[in-house]
């Protein structure tokens, strides 16, 4: 190494010198268009998986969109005539593999792919997309119960929206044919691939919107298949459609342990296509055989009541009896009435009776009561004799001081005053001079007994 | 019996459900004999509207095919 070479001199006049490159001048399109083709020999058509981001589809129907991992970012461009073709419809934060060409986009200085078919990436991001719709769709209210219509019992017409080929619509036919024979109209469409979901919900619709033989129950079946085939069932068009329908539907899409959104939203839910036709009519046969056995009941019914009504009459009949016997009754009341009517005025009298002996007892006869008083007197007597003479033997004090006391009671006692008592000839004493007769002779008594005799003169 | 409607405005399920009634009705018993006899009219007419509709049933297979105007056609098939 020099000194010279690092010598500020040294710097100051260096020149350097032209660029000079035999490697021909390369325009930016010359460039772009080269990269363009290197990344499109070196790649050619790849499966990429990553997330769904920025999603966006222009009004020109082309979707432009990211895919991108943790790390990395790549544009994803679909074409509207791919977009239509693509079995998922793609949507924000989808985990997908995408199939395409890559290519660059020279007027951005991008590298993108163009999607020609999308599906999810594993079973496990379809379901977790499904759980996503589905409770979207049950937040709006759409599997509510209360929504639920109820079946006919006896459908006169049965809408089958179905594939025209396989066996799904044969086996609805034969079970509805031995079950229960109706009319049956079929609405054929794909049940899956593209477009399918879109023929589907027509065909749901259409059933609704038909005059005249419109259909009153609906069957929407498929056989069975991988959650990719029955995808078109889990749309949300076809969801929706079932949902509006005024006709009731029954879903059987898949085998009984697939279950699809239309499952949700459909009136009654069939595991298979057999069991939609056995859930759409009833069975005949059991019909037929029930009535049977109701008509059968009714006529025994019916015969036991005439017969229990007519035992019933009988029974009344003879609880009523004969005239003869109603009189035979009378008689034996009568009979007795008469009897006891007797009785009671044997007692009657008997007690008159007895009442008369007992008031005549007290009725005597007058020698009985003459006697009687004649004892009466004669004891009265034997006492009045006996105290007569107890009188005879009172003291002499209690004869002085009677006399004492007649004495002085006595009219003597005023002629003693110089008065006279004047009698007539039998000696009775005149107080009324009117009873003095001229030419009378009357008594007059003075006092100690004194009596002088005289005539009355006329005065 | 209340309101007793025509038969031909039944429909099976209604019948079906009339002649059932009917026929509880009758074996329980307690119905007055005249009832009874119009009931079991009843019943009978029922059952032969019932057996009239299940026997009427036939299978009748029809397709739809669209137009390209968009107008729905049916055919018949099978």
């Amino acid at each position: 190494m020099s000194d010279d070479l690092f010598s500020v001199a040294d710097k100051k006049d260096y020149t350097p010198p032209a660029p000079k490159s035999n490697a021909p001048e390369m325009s930016v399109s010359d460039l772009a268009l080269s990269l363009k083709r290197t990344v499109e020999d070196a790649f050619g058509r790849v499966r990429v998986r990553g997330e769904l981001s920025r999603v966006k589809i222009h009004t020109s129907g082309h979707m432009y969109s990211d895919l991108k991992d943790d790390k990395s970012v790549i544009n994803a461009v679909c074409w509207r005539g791919q977009l239509a073709k693509l079995s998922i419809r793609p949507e924000e934060g989808l985990d997908v593999i995408c199939t395409g060409r890559i290519t660059t986009y020279p007027a951005r200085s991008n590298y993108q792919i163009m999607i020609e078919s999308m599906e999810l990436a594993g079973e496990g991001a379809l379901l977790k997309m499904l759980e996503e719709r589905k409770k979207k769709l049950a937040a709006e209210g759409l599997f509510a119960p209360e929504r639920k219509k109820p079946l006919p019992f006896m459908p006169k017409i049965i809408g089958v929206v179905t594939s025209e080929t396989g066996a799904v619509f044969q086996d609805i036919l034969h079970r509805i044919r031995d079950r229960f024979p109706c009319h049956v109209i079929l609405w054929p469409v794909a049940v899956q691939g593209k477009g399918a979901e879109n023929k589907i919900a027509e065909a749901i619709r259409g059933f609704n919107r038909m005059e005249g033989h419109r259909p009153d129950t609906m069957i929407v079946a498929r056989g069975g298949g991988s959650l990719e085939d029955l995808m078109a069932f889990n749309e949300e068009i076809v969801v929706r459609a079932v949902a509006e329908s005024n006709i009731p539907v029954i879903s059987a899409v898949g085998h009984e342990t697939d279950t699809t959104l239309i499952d949700y939203v459909a009136d009654k839910r069939a595991p298979t296509p057999t069991g939609a036709a056995e859930i759409a009519v009833p069975e005949r046969a059991g019909l037929l055989y029930q009535i049977e056995d109701d008509a059968l009941r009714l006529h025994k019914s019916i015969r036991r009541i005439l017969s229990d009504t007519k035992n019933r009459l009988e029974t009344r009949t003879a609880q009523l009896g004969t005239p003869a016997l109603l009189l035979d009754t009378k008689t034996q009341k009568i009979d007795h009435i008469s009897e006891t009517l007797v009785r009671v005025f044997e007692r009657v009298v008997v007690q008159r009776q007895k009442h008369l002996i007992e008031v005549s007892s007290g009725l005597r006869h007058p020698k009985d009561l003459l006697s009687e008083k004649g004892r009466v007197l004669a004891m009265m007597s034997d006492q009045l004799k006996r105290r007569g003479e107890k009188i005879g033997d009172s003291p002499q004090r209690n004869l002085e001081h009677v006399s004492r006391m007649l004495e002085s009671l006595s009219f003597k006692s005023t002629l003693e005053r110089g008065f006279i008592v004047v009698r007539d000839q039998t000696n009775k004493p005149i107080t009324d001079p009117k009873e003095i007769t001229k030419g009378m002779a009357l008594s007059l008594e003075y006092k100690d007994n004194i009596h002088i005799s005289v005539h009355a003169n006329d005065s | 019996m209340t309101n007793i409607q025509p038969l031909d405005s039944l429909s099976f399920e209604d019948a079906m459900g009339e002649l059932e009634t009917i026929v509880r009705g009758l074996d329980s018993g307690q119905a007055k004999l005249e009832d009874s006899i119009s009931s079991y009219e009843r019943g009978t007419a029922l059952k032969n509207h019932c057996e009239k509709l299940l026997k009427q049933a036939q299978l009748k297979i029809e397709k739809i095919s669209l137009h390209a105007d968009g107008t729905v056609k049916t055919e018949t098939i099978g």
